[in-house]
């Protein structure tokens, strides 16, 4: 348990997080309609939707599964479950209940790994139908009390989602943000959902008490519009110090509902626990028990794919680097591993081959259009030092937008060439015969000094010397 | 009148038209429905078409379908294409759904022409149809009396001739209890048979669509057509239509049925007596008669005036005047949704949505909502002992024959005892069917109800049948 920089000494902050994730299924969860983002608002809608009168849910079988993928892969049990209604009035409810997983969930009492085998708890992952969406016109607010006008998006309405709970076993902001890369990265692994926090398919609740070390948790604020992973660690740190003021100022904690205004950088209360709906929760009796077959679930868990976890291991055995580095952690999350793998297979130098993709290919995908080959007889030029690390970056944004190609011979039209150790070794001499000043500097430690010593050997090689190369010369030299 | 069969009959073997046959029902309604009242929407122009192109398609070679040129009226909460589904309410006058209900379809496609839309108590919540926002509905037999309910419409229809069949809903008795009174054969078959994709849900884990027909013969025929699994119904029972017009004539020789000892009190002299007949009939066919205890019956009104209104509570929530159907505008939402559904619910739905809400709420949900369930088990497990023992039960379908109206408006319980028998075997998720079985006080029709076990229709068709011959 590491105590929370943020907080005065003796605050411990408490978080646990309500994650819900928007499923990457053709159709809606208990209808036909397309479950698409961004189409003209209203047309992915039917008598389901709309909640005509009449209409009846219909369980779409491939939410159910990818629902699985997400409880198997952060290591819950399945259960049989059923479906209730929760009811409440809202212009973008349009059945004025929404249905949902209440006392039995389909997946329960899992867990996730952060990095540092920090051990987050998971309550529950369980289906549930979102809403649509409502803007509202005029006001100041943007909600709708106040307003002149809202207008109703169903498109939304009726998409699969699993909201994933977490218990309160999250101790610093940092934990969280972690916690919400790690599960975005293992949502994405598995298939389930786009989780894309910008565009709201996957959303976050945050909540957030403080207590002092050694006595009970502190009352818990719920915090909602968190809506990037960055807004997750600023939210957390705002609202663990206004608890801790709060208190420290005499005043007590309200159990309530808060909203993160990111442009403020604050959190304000939406609403009370006093004026908290009474839901109403019982059986949905449109729909029949979900029981998935023991058969059903091994042949989920047979097809689940590695994990983020254990494939950033296997990369960062595979190329030489950290697996809870920035190059494991990029590549794998956008599913480029394999393809690095492939580069590798190739002939490709390790660690260069993770890091140029790490760096170069953030748009390219999975499957990058660059041939495996290629990128592999770059890293191999590099190596060789027949191309400086700059001149290899050139032929890297040329190969990418070419999709491909001989690096040699794109090396060559260009005039890449390698300096044999000789010829740079004689230019290095020159360079501290003409600046006589800085090499004595430099060697009575100054590493100021090294720059333009380095400058005037790149100059008389025309950008064709490697600074690094060069460096190693120069140092060297200096302690020879 | 002619039979739903006899028009089948007639209509594909070429001695009837569809049209002549359509033709002779809008007649009667239009010599007498401005006083019964069973429609809210008569469908002329469309049954004409439909009726001209059963008969194009019949001269034309095509074989006729299982319902070919009956008119049919459907309960005003079944959902119709582009025609007017109101549920007698106001807050969904002028609603035109933009799909057919599953049964729907299927009269379609066997051939049935579809004459209108009947009248009920409002979203099905009643036992006489003067919950009807748009008036009541009359009783043919006696206009001074009412049809029964909340399918009061439905059940007229067909008692006046105005169509050869209609179907009807029934949430707690409420097929059964106005064939009762209108001297129909009405029939709750066991829930998932009929898909309720369509059906303007009241509460969703009791609903089931039944048919109304002149004798029960007709009544097996058009269930036949309108059963069977539908996907677009979760709760759909996946297996095909049970065949039952084949075992009408097999009679009740060695059948069990059972008389329950411990019947609710309250049922009128006339009516028990006409029960007493029903066990001698059956006994003389050749039936055994036994003597089954079914100790919950006794909770099972409480449990029902419940569980029906809790669902109902979530159920009538949608109609909050944002989507469609009547919108009353005011300053803010909450107003908006307080005047839309203040001026749009009669008295009656006002009532159970309350009723509803509070069964459900939090600290007070497990001594309500929670113990009618429990009584929903008990009374479940009851019918399971005794059908053990029998093959069928007999017990009167209604307290009494049809009364008069305004006599049970004022006292809201009067009006809710008028489904004692019937709500039990919505409870169950039970068939149970009304047959007209002689006359009562005043010479008004009295039904007796043959209940059966979860998908024991051809027990249930085979006594009713019997009830029927003697009769």
């Amino acid at each position: 348990m590491s105590e929370n920089p943020v907080l005065p000494n003796g605050w411990q902050l408490v978080v646990g997080l309500e994650v819900h994730v928007e499923l990457a299924t053709k159709t809606k969860l208990f209808s036909a309609s397309v479950n698409r983002f961004g189409d003209e608002p209203n047309t992915n809608i039917d008598p389901i939707t709309l909640g005509l009168p009449g209409a009846l849910p219909v369980l779409n079988k491939h939410a159910v599964e990818l629902a699985m993928r997400i409880g198997l892969a952060l290591n819950c049990k399945i259960r049989p479950c059923a479906f209730h209604r929760k009811n409440y009035f809202y212009p973008d409810l349009p059945k004025a209940y929404q249905i949902t997983q209440y006392d039995h969930p389909l997946n329960v009492d899992g867990f996730l790994m952060l990095p540092g085998e920090v051990r987050i708890g998971i309550e529950r992952a369980h289906l549930e139908e979102d809403t649509g969406k409502s803007v509202h016109f005029g006001g100041s607010s943007g909600r709708i009390h106040g307003s002149d006008y809202s207008l109703l998006d169903y498109n939304r309405a009726g998409v699969p989602l699993v909201e994933i709970v977490s218990r309160p076993d999250i101790r610093t902001s940092e934990q969280a943000r972690q916690y919400v890369a790690e599960l975005r990265a293992i949502l994405l692994a598995v298939g389930a959902s786009d989780a894309k926090m910008e565009e709201g398919s996957m959303r976050c609740d945050v909540n957030v008490s403080v207590h002092r070390f050694g006595t009970p948790f502190g009352t818990r604020c719920e915090i909602k519009n968190v809506n990037s992973i960055r807004s997750v660690g600023r939210a957390i740190d705002y609202e663990a110090r206004r608890q801790v003021e709060l208190i420290e100022g005499g005043g007590v904690v309200r159990q309530e509902t808060r909203h993160w205004d990111d442009a403020s950088g604050r959190t304000e209360t939406l609403r009370t626990k006093e004026d908290a709906d009474d839901y109403r929760y019982f059986l949905e009796p449109d729909l029949v028990p979900l029981v998935p077959e023991q058969s059903w679930i091994d042949q989920v868990r047979l097809a689940l794919p590695p994990l983020p976890a254990a494939r950033r291991e296997m990369l960062a055995e595979l190329c030489g680097v950290d697996k809870n580095g920035e190059s494991a952690i990029v590549v794998v999350e956008r599913g480029q591993d394999d393809y690095v793998r492939e580069v590798i297979a190739n002939g490709g130098d390790p660690r260069r081959s993770v890091v140029y993709v790490q760096q170069a290919f953030a748009e390219l995908g999975p499957k990058p259009r660059v041939p495996a080959k290629d990128l592999a007889a770059l890293t191999i030029l590099e190596r060789d030092a027949k191309v400086t690390s700059t001149q290899a970056k050139t032929l890297l944004t040329e190969l990418i937008e070419a999709g491909g190609g001989d690096v040699a011979a794109m090396a060559a039209k260009r005039g890449f060439e390698a300096l044999d150790t000789g010829a740079l070794e004689a230019m290095v001499d020159a360079a501290i015969a003409a600046e006589p000043g800085a090499w004595k500097k430099y060697c009575d430690g100054e590493e100021k000094a090294l720059g333009a010593l380095v400058g005037a050997v790149m100059k008389a090689s025309k950008g064709k010397a490697d600074g690094k190369a060069v460096t190693a010369l120069l140092q060297a030299k200096a302690s020879a | 009148m002619k039979k739903l069969v006899e028009i089948v009959a007639g209509v594909g073997g070429g001695s009837l038209t569809a049209t002549s046959v359509v033709e002779e029902h809008l007649d009667r309604i239009r010599t007498r429905d401005g006083e019964i009242h069973a429609f809210n929407l008569v469908t002329a122009d469309q049954a004409r078409k439909d009726a001209a192109k059963i008969d194009a398609d019949i001269k034309a070679g095509k074989k006729a379908g299982p319902l070919a040129g009956v008119p049919i009226a459907l309960k005003d909460n079944m959902c119709t294409r582009g025609v007017e589904t109101t549920c007698s309410s106001k807050i969904l006058q002028g609603w035109k759904p933009p799909y057919d209900a599953t049964v729907v379809g299927k009269l379609r496609e066997a051939g049935a022409v579809i004459v209108g839309k009947t009248n009920l108590d409002e979203f099905a919540m009643g036992s006489s149809t003067e919950n009807s926002a748009f008036g009541p509905t009359k009783n043919p037999l006696d206009v001074s009396r009412v049809p029964g309910g909340s399918s009061g419409g439905s059940a007229a229809a067909v008692s006046a001739g105005f169509a050869a069949a209609s179907l009807g809903s029934d949430t707690g008795g409420s097929i059964r209890q106005p064939a009762a009174l209108c001297g129909v054969v009405g029939v709750k078959p066991t829930y998932g048979t009929v898909s309720r994709y369509g059906l303007v849900a009241f509460a969703s884990s009791l609903d089931q669509i039944g048919p109304f027909t002149q004798d029960v013969r007709d009544a097996a025929t058009l269930l036949e057509v309108i059963a069977g699994h539908d996907p677009l119904d979760s709760t759909s029972i996946p297996q095909p239509a049970i065949s039952l017009v084949p075992v009408l004539d097999h009679g009740v020789k060695g059948m069990r049925v059972g008389r329950v000892t411990d019947l609710p009190e309250g049922c009128e002299p006339d009516v028990l007596e006409r029960l007493e007949a029903a066990f001698d009939a059956l006994r003389n066919a050749g039936a055994t008669i036994v003597d089954v205890e079914l100790p919950s019956l006794q909770y099972c009104l409480t449990a029902y005036y419940l569980i029906a209104p809790a669902e109902a509570s979530s159920n009538l929530a949608r109609y909050d005047g944002v989507r469609y159907g009547n919108r009353v505008d005011a300053p803010d939402l909450n107003a908006m949704y307080a005047a839309t559904r203040e001026s749009g619910f009669g008295e009656e739905v006002k009532r159970r949505i309350m009723l509803g809400t509070y069964a459900l709420s939090a600290g007070y949900f497990e001594a309500y909502y929670g113990k009618a369930l429990k009584v929903r088990r008990l009374i479940y497990d009851d019918f399971a002992r005794a059908y053990t023992k029998v093959d069928a039960i007999l017990t009167p379908t209604s307290p009494s024959v049809a009364f008069k109206f305004g006599s049970k408006t004022d006292n809201p319980l009067a009006m809710y005892l008028c489904d004692v028998f019937t709500i039990p075997t919505n409870l169950a998720g039970h068939p149970a069917m009304s047959v007209p079985f002689g006359l009562g006080a005043d010479s008004m029709p009295v039904g007796i109800q043959v209940l059966a076990t979860t998908l024991g229709e051809q027990s249930m068709f085979k006594v009713a049948a019997e009830l029927e011959r003697a009769s």
